[in-house]
């Protein structure tokens, strides 16, 4: 069973109904029982990284998610929770959970664009990445494959070994990033069609080393 | 970079999809539902779905449609059509849209932006216009005003001033409908388009007047839209998304190819 963390940070229904479509069993919960139980953890989220954090902080569940993943469970984070996992983000001056070492920034404003009006923030739509270390959960992944964003920060590894692959928007940011037993994307799998899925299929049966 | 959308739209009444052409004399063509899995197998980028009669029992009839969509299409859709506030927002985005978009309601009640923003996040919320040309007059000064309830009501508001109005109550994205042009295939209204997407920093979505992929051509490059709204084009199969986005592609347009 896959435990989908559920901690007031935006609607988790698309992430469930996306693991019961490639036909994985799941749990949208903030049950420390329930999430201490499960296989496999996926921590989605969308919002601020400031009240995301209190709401671990309140629900407990910072301390449950570290010990899972200090006993090498597989976790999958997505857009917010991609961004919680690393050690300090600039939205909100919030400290995070530091699985990741590394800040979470802002895009710089006012980046020109082809057409001279300054690209948009947030970064919202279909975009590609560009694999920089081969992990088992690109497995069936295109080169021209796209991928639904929609933020204004991103993640920024201090190791650049951490970081799977970039994506360019005015500047080439961190898409992917993930090591040992952690893995996260910055875009929505849930919401990215065919590639989407297959990376949600390939966490669903990754075993760690 | 960013590739640019192309959104088919699909007005729905009373649970089945219909198309009209100056917001007039609907005709149904087809399931919703049906319809959203189909585009979503051929390489659409993203639904809008409008419930265009929004009575209390439609409501219910729409957010089964929603339920349903959200079950069989991994993309993200929007949904429009009778939000009034808060409590309508959340019931489509719980059911599964990723956006809801408000138009009259929020000409009305403008904080219904702010408030839906405040809820859900800005990227939840659309703001959806529909312009028509006026000429330049005192209230008016970049020639378009607002209308609403479906085109029928004139409001005396500018297009532009209002774009940029819901930019600052907290809109994460602008759905520009030209009255003018819709449903009349002959090509989107590139200079309303253009004056939108210049006067505010959200993405663009260019609705109304679709007919041929040179049409989505021009409002992508001369028109400046981030994304273009199609809907009889390929509804009945005049054009499919495969043959629109070959078409961009073989004229330099950044389109997703692969899906």
């Amino acid at each position: 069973m896959i435990a989908i963390i559920d901690y007031h940070a935006g609607n988790l229904t698309s992430v469930a109904r996306a693991v019961s479509h490639i036909g994985c069993k799941c749990a949208v919960t903030h049950s420390r029982e329930q999430i201490e139980a499960a296989d496999r953890i996926i921590f989605p989220g969308v919002g601020a990284a400031g009240s995301a954090m209190e709401s671990l902080k309140r629900l407990g569940l910072d301390t449950t998610i570290k010990a899972m993943f200090l006993a090498g469970k597989p976790i999958l984070g997505i857009c917010l929770g991609t961004q919680i996992i690393m050690g300090h983000s600039e939205e909100n001056n919030t400290r995070c959970l530091g699985f990741v070492n590394g800040n979470v920034c802002a895009f710089p404003s006012k980046m020109p664009s082809a057409n001279g009006i300054c690209l948009k923030i947030p970064h919202m739509g279909w975009n590609r990445i560009q694999i920089l270390y081969d992990h088992p959960i690109f497995s069936g992944v295109n080169e021209n494959d796209e991928f639904y964003f929609v933020h204004s920060f991103y993640p920024a590894p201090g190791n650049k070994e951490h970081i799977l692959s970039v994506t360019d928007y005015g500047i080439s940011f961190p898409s992917v990033v993930g090591f040992d037993n952690i893995i996260a994307t910055q875009f929505h799998l849930e919401k990215s069609g065919r590639p989407g899925l297959i990376i949600l299929k390939n966490f669903c049966t990754w075993q760690p080393c | 970079m960013l590739s640019k959308r192309i959104i088919p739209c699909l007005d729905v009444r009373a649970g089945k999809t219909t198309k009209g052409v100056k917001f007039k004399n609907n005709i149904d063509i087809g399931d919703p539902v049906e319809m959203a899995r189909l585009y979503y197998e051929a390489g659409a980028d993203e639904i809008v779905f409008y419930d265009i009669t929004a009575s209390h029992e439609d409501r219910d009839i729409m957010i089964d449609v929603v339920e349903r969509v959200a079950k069989t299409a991994f993309i993200p859709f929007s949904v429009g059509g009778g939000i009034r506030g808060v409590d309508d927002m959340r019931r489509v985005l719980l059911a599964g849209a990723e956006k809801v978009s408000v138009n009259t309601a929020a000409v009305k009640d403008p904080h219904i932006i702010a408030k839906g923003a405040e809820a859900f996040g800005s990227q939840c919320i659309v703001l959806g216009m529909d312009a028509k040309h006026v000429g330049k007059k005192k209230n008016t000064p970049s020639g378009y005003e607002i209308v609403i309830n479906g085109g029928r009501t004139y409001t005396g508001i500018d297009a532009v001033e209002w774009a940029k109005e819901s930019e600052g109550l907290g809109a994460g994205e602008i759905c520009l409908n030209s009255i003018d042009s819709d449903g009349i295939r002959d090509g989107y209204e590139l200079k309303l388009t253009a004056l939108i997407a210049e006067n505010v920093g959200l993405p663009v979505i260019a609705s109304g007047g679709a007919g041929k992929p040179k049409h989505l051509y021009d409002v992508l490059t001369k028109g400046k839209a981030d994304a273009a709204l199609i809907a009889s084009m390929v509804h009945y199969g005049t054009y499919t998304i495969s043959q629109i986005k070959s078409y961009l592609d073989d004229f330099g347009v950044k389109i997703r190819k692969t899906w």
